[in-house]
């Protein structure tokens, strides 16, 4: 699904140029549900980003679903965004003036579905999520787990082959941490690939397969012992 | 098909900050208004000017006899010298560009007024030997009975055409002055019409207060056999006045014993020429207007333009977000510009609206007020419509660089701004 040869990545700062990636080599398969790991710093957001086709990269190769990610046009860019990939924020991202189900429906409006054809569906994954009830809910009024979860939803409405996370729980208590990453290997069950950058321990350990980033480079790469499979 | 998610993002974005938007949008209606309410008055100006001429044929020229002012085949400068009748024919039958042309003589001389008597009453007004030609050069409207015609020309006969005024002060009021007898300088003469002028202000006034008889009659009882003092001439509509004048003081000068260069030995009046002076200082007051009016509304366009790059840095995030759910850069581009095309139609059509009141109000103001400033005061259709075209473009214009701005930012750029 994601195979990455030697990419290298530097940012210009002014006079100085910033190498925040180094020369990765990754082979993410279909299904997997991976987690990125590294102190600040160490270009953990920055390989997500360029996973994600949100950011460029030098040198190397990306291909995503076996096309290769290179010189690709805004548009073609944002295709590939809307068709392949579902992304998860740390501060959930929601557009504040649209309510939880049109959050939910955006990127089939990009897609052109008619509204009210979105809108059903829209419906659907919030009653997945357990939020039917906070449908009509704007953003400013539900919970960060609630509004974290409204993020997943919209994540997963396009049917996206993968989905990105970036610090998903960074900004939720443990307890609701947790669902959230529950509901991640629920959607990994039903065969999405599923990547999350995270520097928390335990939630990487809920993955199978942790990568750890340490200055633009894959420092080791292994699989949690403690593995607690949602049953 | 009307995209709701487009439009509840302009609504949603433009009530964020209502005053801001508000400010904003004063700018561009503040433009249009301008340049309405401007357009408007000065085609106002431009009417009353040109209800001032009346009906008058402004492709006409006036040419009388003055002293000569260089010697020829013997005679000395300083020569006076008339026009004659015959000279009528010579120039009509000469230069084909000419339409209408008619002699007139002044009775008593240049601007001199004759005693006129009715019974009792008496004034001293001018009085003009005219053809009925005149009538289609300076036309007049007529009261009660009727101009002069060929037949009071051919007969020499002693009627007269009084001015309204002339009417007022010779007569009682409602008294019919028709088939009545006056005196002109002790010869009767028998009413036939009353005229009004249809020039306004100075002109008009003075015109009614003018008595025409046939140029026959005026020849004979004033004693000037054959004498014209000027030919009022009319062009006709495909050609230029200048070129005619020049061929008619040739002819005259040559009937006349005049040097061929000697402009100084005729007084004329070439309206064609101050006709086309006046048109060039409207033409000039316009291109002023516009200057002004697209230069205000241009100021409210870099307002808005400038505020929406405000907005979008504000929505950062926002776009962020919409970039990395697969919005294109076309869709951001076009949300931006529905955006700023809204705000400016919306104040451009108020603009336009309430510029239109406001002169509709000055009309108002004005109407039916003799030497009113402003006569009909007002925009047509086809400019309203050039206004509404130029608020979209405004519109686009103002939109432009703050989407290209949009589209710039990097989606990843957009996201990370909030954390």
């Amino acid at each position: 699904m994601v195979e990455i040869k030697n990419l290298h990545k530097s940012y210009d700062t002014g006079a100085n140029s910033l190498h925040v990636l180094k020369g990765i080599d990754l082979q993410i398969g279909q299904g997997e549900i991976v987690s990125i790991m590294g102190s600040s710093g160490s270009g953990k957001s920055t390989l997500l980003n360029v996973i994600g086709i949100l950011d460029s990269y030098d040198k190397g190769d990306y291909l995503l679903n076996g096309t290769l990610m290179r010189n690709l046009s805004e548009k073609q860019a944002a295709w590939y965004r809307n068709q392949m990939i579902g992304f998860v924020f740390q501060s959930f991202n929601l557009i504040s003036f649209k309510n939880a189900m049109e959050n939910v429906a955006l990127p089939l409006y990009y897609q052109k579905v008619s509204r009210r054809k979105r809108n059903n569906i829209a419906m659907e994954y919030l009653d997945k999520m357990g939020l039917l009830p906070w449908a009509t809910h704007m953003p400013n009024e539900l919970s960060g787990g609630q509004k974290q979860r409204v993020a997943i939803a919209r994540a997963l409405i396009a049917n996206p082959k993968i989905i990105l996370a970036d610090e998903p729980t960074g900004a939720l208590d443990t307890q609701t941490s947790y669902e959230v990453m529950d509901l991640f290997q629920e959607i990994n069950s039903a065969g999405i690939t599923v990547i999350i950058v995270t520097h928390e321990k335990d939630i990487s350990e809920r993955t199978k397969r942790v990568i750890h980033l340490k200055d633009g480079i894959i420092d080791r790469e292994y699989k949690p012992q403690i593995n607690l499979q949602y049953a | 098909m009307i995209d709701i998610d487009k439009w509840q993002e302009i609504f949603h974005t433009l009530k964020q900050n209502k005053l801001r938007t508000f400010l904003t949008a004063f700018g561009v209606f503040w433009g249009i208004f301008m340049l309405v309410l401007m357009l408007g008055a000065g085609n106002g100006l431009q009417n009353s000017i040109f209800s001032n001429l009346g009906d008058f044929k402004t492709n006409s020229l006036f040419i009388w006899a003055q002293r000569t002012t260089m010697p020829y085949k013997g005679f000395q400068r300083n020569r006076a010298y008339y026009f004659d009748y015959s000279d009528l024919a010579a120039i009509k039958d000469n230069i084909p560009e000419i339409e209408i042309i008619a002699p007139t003589v002044n009775g008593g001389g240049f601007r001199q007024s004759t005693l006129v008597v009715n019974g009792i009453r008496k004034g001293s007004f001018e009085v003009y030997g005219k053809i009925p030609e005149e009538n289609f050069i300076d036309p007049v409207t007529l009261d009660k009975g009727r101009y002069l015609n060929d037949f009071d020309i051919l007969h020499k006969r002693k009627v007269v055409v009084l001015g309204s005024r002339v009417y007022e002060e010779l007569f009682l009021k409602d008294e019919d002055p028709i088939n009545k007898h006056i005196k002109i300088n002790g010869i009767y003469f028998q009413v036939v019409g009353v005229y009004k002028s249809k020039h306004t202000g100075g002109m008009g006034e003075r015109q009614n207060t003018e008595i025409l008889i046939p140029f026959s009659t005026a020849q004979q009882v004033y004693n000037y056999p054959n004498k014209v003092d000027h030919f009022s001439i009319v062009v006709k509509p495909e050609y230029e006045v200048a070129p005619v004048q020049d061929k008619v003081m040739s002819i005259l000068a040559k009937r006349h014993k005049i040097h061929p260069d000697d402009k100084g030995a005729f007084g004329y009046n070439n309206v064609g020429e101050e006709f086309k002076k006046i048109h060039g200082l409207f033409l000039g007051i316009k291109v002023l207007i516009w200057i002004v009016g697209t230069g205000t509304l241009l100021a409210g366009v870099i307002g808005v333009s400038n505020i929406m790059l405000i907005i979008i840095r504000e929505r950062v995030s926002e776009f962020g977000i919409k970039r990395a759910l697969g919005a294109t850069p076309a869709k951001i581009i076009s949300s931006v510009l529905s955006e700023s095309v809204f705000l400016t139609l919306i104040a451009g059509v108020v603009g336009l609206m309430t510029g239109v009141l406001a002169l509709e109000g000055l009309n108002n103001a004005f109407e039916g007020k003799p030497d009113a400033a402003l006569v009909n005061p007002s925009v047509d259709f086809k400019l309203a419509l050039t206004a509404l075209v130029i608020i979209v473009v405004s519109g686009l214009i103002a939109g432009l660089i703050p989407s290209r701005r949009a589209v710039s930012i990097k989606p990843i750029e957009a996201i990370r701004t909030e954390n």
